[in-house]
């Protein structure tokens, strides 16, 4: 049976409306949402009213009264919560930016190894990433930091070149001198920060090594095969001709492993490294604000990763193919 | 019918009523706690069930400790036996929860004493008398040279996250104005690993925790707590406010081993001593003490003897320091605060009169 159209005279009625009746479906669904949220934040400032723990965020000029053992900024007890959220902050975005370019790194080199000529590195780049990617990451940063890192020797025993000391408390760079049985440097890092950074770019680069495998699958093999009639070597191949469009496949797929390594940071706790999460949770501990602490590490860990996606979105623009 | 028995079973409790405040008539005193103890033939006792010398279950599946020896003297007292007592392990994020609900009588797992735990508007429990008097210390080993907390300047120390310890060791190091790297970790497990790993050269909790960890550890002897205590931990069994006659019983119980010890009756002589006490009708305290004569059991709703078999099963409170953390045992803790008063400690019994 098919429809018959409006006849001058005859007037559909309302319900069998074709414009009307999606519409009215779809502000009966928004006013739904709109009383579901309206009733989850009613019930939470009635229920924080009730225990008089209204949002405030006066708190964060009270001195923390704790220390974090590394921080960029210069931190101690006395100083505000804020700072102490903002030191973990920092020490988050530290390892995130270096983990980002360490997981890349390995990643892309990983995921060409997959393609190469040579069995041996071929099997190994593929045994690399089944085993990495199928045991959970907190594993792997439990290994890293007890069972690797925690091996180092210290003090007098610890590993010394030029200019370069690795210890049990970390990396020493630039004239090393061991005071009092610790060893001091202009620069440090922390086998927590080694530890935690080391597993995230493990674990980060077997899935990248993936996203660029299957990137540089996506060029058809007529591209490989007229570079090397063209007198191209391998190499040159794939940095000038594969990659380059391989791209296109592989920058969408990078954004949400980068987005992952990000919120992956958290897990910092597991090795002792004073990341924001860690921080949150001493100050939640202290201050009982639960509400506003929680709050404020979602917001963050938010605008972490928007800034990622977006500087990715950006990339993602220029790499696409300009057609004009 | 049916209507009809239940009222007549509720006729003593409506007669009861009309005599207001029978509960605090001498012969009608009836704690519906110790009621339930004894139709049930057991006591269920809440405790760690994970921390050496105080809870800590044997490889033949039998519990000891501290701890449970107050569950084990509570027993004795109300029951005249103390092997019936059912034990059931709780995390700390449990155990206040198991007690309110009664799914435990008695709670006895390390719990520090705190306004906020016994306040009605808190966890509303009712605590006993604090059974060890325990403080936040620090343990480093002999190696490190480290012999107190000035000592540490400078150095990294390994602590749980989510606990006080971390403040208080801040507000300590801040002053004796000293520089140190807190290594925080989230559970005590990764504590203790990364401090056995040798990253930190101390780790702080609360000392009898610590003491009770390095039993584990591949060589105790090799690590030493120092003298330093960064705070207070009194360490008490509690039960819940609802019913004071069982709250005052287990108070009770416990002060009988902490009085018992300053009488100098211990597990070994309470037999001569009672036959001592009745022979002896001058000895008025001893008589009373051991329910010979007078009716401070019956005052309390618990038999006449409940002191005398609170002692014959567990000793009196230095015996159960010393077999289960003290000297006697493998933690080898210093009575140190948990001395008798007379001898400059806090443990402190009010006159059985």
């Amino acid at each position: 049976m098919v429809a018959l159209p409006d006849q001058a005279g005859t007037v559909t009625p309302w319900w069998r409306n074709r414009r009307l009746i999606p519409w009215l479906v779809q502000a009966a669904i928004g006013l739904v949402v709109l009383v579901v949220i309206a009733f989850l934040v009613g019930n939470l400032v009635r229920n924080l009213t009730a225990a008089g723990l209204l949002l405030s965020w006066g708190w964060l000029d009270n001195p923390s009264g704790f220390d974090i053992a590394e921080t960029f900024l210069p931190f101690n007890a006395g100083l505000p919560y804020w700072r102490a959220l903002l030191a973990g902050l920092v020490n988050t975005i530290r390892v995130v930016i270096a983990g980002l370019v360490g997981a890349t790194l390995l990643g892309t080199l990983v995921g060409t190894a997959s393609f190469s000529s040579n069995g041996l590195l071929r099997r190994l780049a593929r045994v690399y990433v089944e085993v990495i990617r199928n045991i959970p990451l907190l594993l792997q940063l439990v290994f890293w930091y007890f069972v690797v890192f925690l091996s180092l020797p210290n003090g007098e025993q610890a590993i010394q070149l030029p200019g370069i000391v690795l210890a049990k408390s970390g990396l020493f760079l630039g004239r090393p001198e061991l005071v009092n049985g610790v060893w001091q440097a202009p620069l440090r890092f922390t086998v927590e920060f080694g530890a935690l950074l080391t597993g995230l770019v493990v674990y980060t680069a077997a899935f990248i090594a993936e996203v660029v495998r299957g990137g540089v699958a996506s060029v058809p093999m007529g591209q490989w095969e007229a570079a090397r009639s063209l007198g191209f070597s391998k190499l040159q191949t794939l940095k000038r001709i594969v990659l380059p469009q391989a791209l296109r496949v592989i920058v969408p797929g990078l954004n949400s492993q980068y987005i992952s390594l990000a919120k992956n940071s958290s897990l910092a706790v597991a090795c002792g490294y004073t990341d924001l999460y860690s921080v949150a949770e001493t100050t939640l501990n202290q201050t009982g604000r639960a509400v506003e602490v929680v709050l404020l590490l979602l917001g963050a860990y938010l605008v972490i990763d928007l800034v990622i996606s977006a500087l990715m979105n950006g990339l993602n623009h220029l790499v696409q193919i300009k057609e004009r | 019918m049916a209507l009809l028995r239940r009222l007549a079973a509720a006729l003593p409790l409506f007669a009861c009523l009309a005599l207001v405040g029978c509960a605090s008539e001498g012969s009608g005193i009836q704690s519906q706690k110790i009621a339930t103890i004894k139709a049930r033939g057991k006591l269920i006792c809440g405790v760690d069930g994970k921390l050496p010398g105080f809870s800590f279950v044997g490889s033949d599946g039998s519990y000891s400790g501290l701890d449970v020896d107050v569950c084990k003297a509570t027993a004795a007292a109300v029951l005249g036996d103390s092997s019936k007592v059912d034990y059931r392990d709780l995390n700390s994020s449990e155990r206040f929860a198991a007690l309110a609900s009664g799914e435990v009588d008695l709670l006895s797992r390390n719990t520090t004493y705190t306004l906020s735990r016994d306040a009605a508007g808190g966890n509303g429990l009712s605590f006993a008398p604090t059974v060890f008097y325990d403080g936040q210390g620090l343990m480093a080993p002999n190696a490190s040279g480290v012999k107190n907390l000035k000592d540490l300047s400078g150095k990294p120390i390994c602590v749980e996250s989510g606990t006080t310890t971390e403040l208080n060791l801040a507000d300590r190091m801040r002053e004796i104005k000293a520089t140190y790297t807190p290594l925080k970790f989230q559970t005590g497990d990764q504590t203790y690993a990364a401090y056995l790993g040798g990253r930190c050269v101390a780790v702080t909790s609360d000392r009898s925790q610590l003491a009770a960890k390095r039993t584990s550890f591949p060589d105790p002897a090799a690590h030493t707590l120092l003298p330093d205590v960064l705070s207070k931990e009194p360490l008490s069994p509690a039960t819940v406010n609802a019913d004071p006659l069982w709250s005052d019983a287990v108070r009770w119980t416990i002060y009988a081993l902490m009085q018992s010890e300053e009488l100098g009756i211990t597990q070994a002589n309470v037999e001569a001593k009672v036959a001592e006490a009745k022979a002896n009708a001058n000895l008025a305290d001893l008589r009373r003490f051991l329910g010979v004569e007078g009716d401070f059991g019956k005052q309390l709703g618990m038999p006449a003897d409940f002191v005398v078999q609170a002692v014959k099963a567990v000793g009196n409170y230095g015996e159960i320091f010393d077999r289960n953390v003290g000297s006697g045992s493998k933690l080898k803790l210093d009575r140190g605060y948990n001395r008798q008063w007379k001898d400059g400690g806090l443990i402190y019994s009010p006159p059985f009169r």
